[in-house]
């Protein structure tokens, strides 16, 4: 006798969900979607009104110039504002980081956080106003020495800038307004070092400083990176503090020190946009989704270097 | 190597707290010492206290004599840092250096002493390390992959590994079966059999037939009450203090009858 019964065919199987969590599904999707989209729409915008900027003939531009040559040196100042702000900021970041979380007493090291916090809200034209009144008078004798004695290096080729209103300036003033992020966020990674890995360090006879370069550290690494990556993001778009301090010229020089310095992306359209019209303007708007890609670059830059070393990154 | 240790009259402190009271206590050399005893009585403070581990919560602080063939760990020009290298220690946790190698993670100690090694040296001491630990014929194929990828009891005989490349004196374990399954504890049981040709070992346990299968000398701590500081109550050869220990208390908690 054969079997009548043929077996029910496979139906999907669905698990059972929860009105709350579909609630909450669509919230967050929503709010995930409002990101991409609000991203797409500068994206558009720039590439739209910025290409008649990029084809426009050097003659039908304020500058006279075509746009390479335009925005070439745009590009440079801008990261060099930028490298010179990270490579000041992040050591005294990381430094600043580590006596918080693991040096300086519980009290004084709340104290020093909280005095980081407030850094990082005074707002950037304050820093403006405090580089170009302070901070470039006073440093220009310290230029003046570079000059003197490491002028054989490109970057003191000076001569040196009378005003202090120099690259240099802006990069300082940068530096001390990423400074805050960094150390915020390196902070916070160092005290999420596992006491664990901290007391293996030490029971094997470390000191305070070998623990940290053994536990510490290399747990932090992709966390350095990625604060380091942000306040990069910061300085790379920081418009009113370099506009307010630099002088700036379309060129490209290595040096650091004298009156002739490039100009950032974004300081510049923040100084030509109230003068600029018609296609001038479409250069400028060009011009930001140039810092647009360079800012995307860098993120994706940093997220490679995060995970090339994933299997060590103690995340496992 | 392999050194007696004698505690005499040791109070241990968090700040003003007593922790634990008056423990006088001789461990000998080349054999395992269990410390028994219920959660909170002091013995992992008191373990912690012969390698100055316990001073990394602030505020901790000894009165009394811990010595290390006849060096006392306690001594004015006495920098933990030395005392650490010379008396290792194995965690409750395995804690292996997520961001290194498992080779890198083996040479962990000896890198603090900042010796300039070469590879065949360092190659022999990574070799000879985890065969001591049992991990070699597991593990020599993969040295350059991360100590995270393994199983928690290979985890735990690395840190193993770890702690004796140094070639301490005295090798302090604090419940190192405590989050592994039966057949790594068994593993890791055996080792201990093995270490202590060579090392002193100290071992927290809160399994009392672990304190009995590994065990030369076992000391029971308990505590007189909530608050109160833990005790030595009694410590003596293993065979005696689970068969006729001299104190009510032991006999208690050695049958479950408490704790």
């Amino acid at each position: 006798m054969t079997s009548q019964l043929a077996p029910e065919p496979a139906k999907a199987r669905r698990t059972p969900t929860r009105p709350g969590d579909r609630v909450f599904f669509g919230i967050s999707f929503g709010a995930a979607l409002v990101i991409l989209l609000t991203l797409a729409g500068v994206a558009i915008f720039l590439t739209a009104e910025g290409i008649p900027g990029v084809t426009a003939s050097a003659d039908q531009v304020k500058s006279g110039l075509s746009f390479p040559a335009y925005v070439g040196p745009l590009v440079y100042g801008t990261l060099l504002a930028a490298v010179i702000a990270l490579v000041l900021a992040v050591p005294v970041a990381i430094g600043v980081a580590l006596f918080i979380s693991h040096f300086s007493p519980r009290r004084l090291s709340s104290v020093f956080g909280y005095v980081i916090d407030l850094l990082a809200a005074v707002p950037s034209v304050v820093y403006g106003a405090w580089g170009i009144i302070f901070l470039a008078p006073t440093i220009v004798p310290f230029y003046r020495w570079l000059y003197d004695n490491l002028g054989f290096i490109p970057l003191f080729a000076g001569p040196p800038s009378a005003t202090g209103s120099t690259i240099l300036t802006a990069g300082i003033v940068l530096a001390i307004m990423v400074l805050p992020i960094v150390t915020a966020i390196c902070r916070e990674i160092f005290l999420q070092t596992p006491r664990l890995h901290q007391e293996a360090a030490l029971a094997l006879g470390a000191t305070r400083w070998e623990m940290v370069r053994m536990a510490v550290f290399p747990y932090a690494r992709s966390g350095i990176v990625s604060a380091s990556m942000l306040g990069l993001g910061r300085a790379l778009g920081e418009t009113m503090a370099v506009a307010m301090v630099l002088s700036p010229a379309l060129v490209v020089t290595p040096n650091l020190i004298s009156s002739t310095n490039p100009n950032t992306i974004a300081s510049n359209i923040a100084l030509s946009f109230p003068e600029a019209s018609g296609l001038t303007v479409n250069a400028l708007i060009a011009s930001g989704l140039v810092l647009f890609v360079i800012t995307f670059a860098v993120n994706f830059a940093a997220r490679a270097i995060v995970d090339r070393r994933k299997d060590f990154s103690g995340a496992n | 190597m392999a050194k007696s240790i004698d505690v005499s009259d040791l109070n241990i402190y968090y700040g003003d707290f007593l922790a634990v009271e008056g423990v006088n206590i001789a461990i000998p050399a080349r054999s395992v010492t269990a410390f028994i005893g219920p959660s909170g009585c002091g013995k992992s403070t008191f373990l912690r206290s012969l390698n100055r581990m316990h001073e990394v919560i602030p505020g901790a602080h000894v009165q009394g004599k811990v010595l290390i063939d006849g060096e006392d760990l306690y001594a004015d020009e006495m920098d933990p840092v030395n005392v650490r290298r010379m008396v290792g220690m194995v965690f409750q946790r395995p804690n292996p250096f997520p961001t290194m190698s498992i080779y890198d993670n083996v040479l962990a100690g000896q890198k603090l002493n900042s010796k300039r090694m070469k590879k065949s040296e360092s190659d022999a001491i990574v070799e000879r390390s985890l065969r001591s630990a049992g991990l070699w014929a597991e593990v020599k194929d993969r040295l350059s992959r991360p100590g995270s990828g393994l199983s928690g009891g290979q985890q735990q005989r690395l840190c193993i590994a770890r702690a004796i490349s140094v070639e301490p004196e005295v090798l302090l374990m604090d419940e190192p079966c405590s989050a592994l399954d039966p057949i790594s504890t068994s593993v890791i049981e055996d080792l201990i059999h093995e270490l202590k040709e060579k090392y002193t070992i100290v071992i927290v346990t809160h399994n009392m037939q672990q304190a009995a299968r590994v065990s030369d000398e076992t000391a029971f701590f308990n505590l007189s009450g909530v608050g109160k500081p833990g005790k030595l109550v009694e410590s003596g050869r293993t065979e005696k203090i689970f068969s006729n220990p001299d104190e009510e208390a032991t006999e208690a908690y050695i049958q479950g009858r408490f704790g």
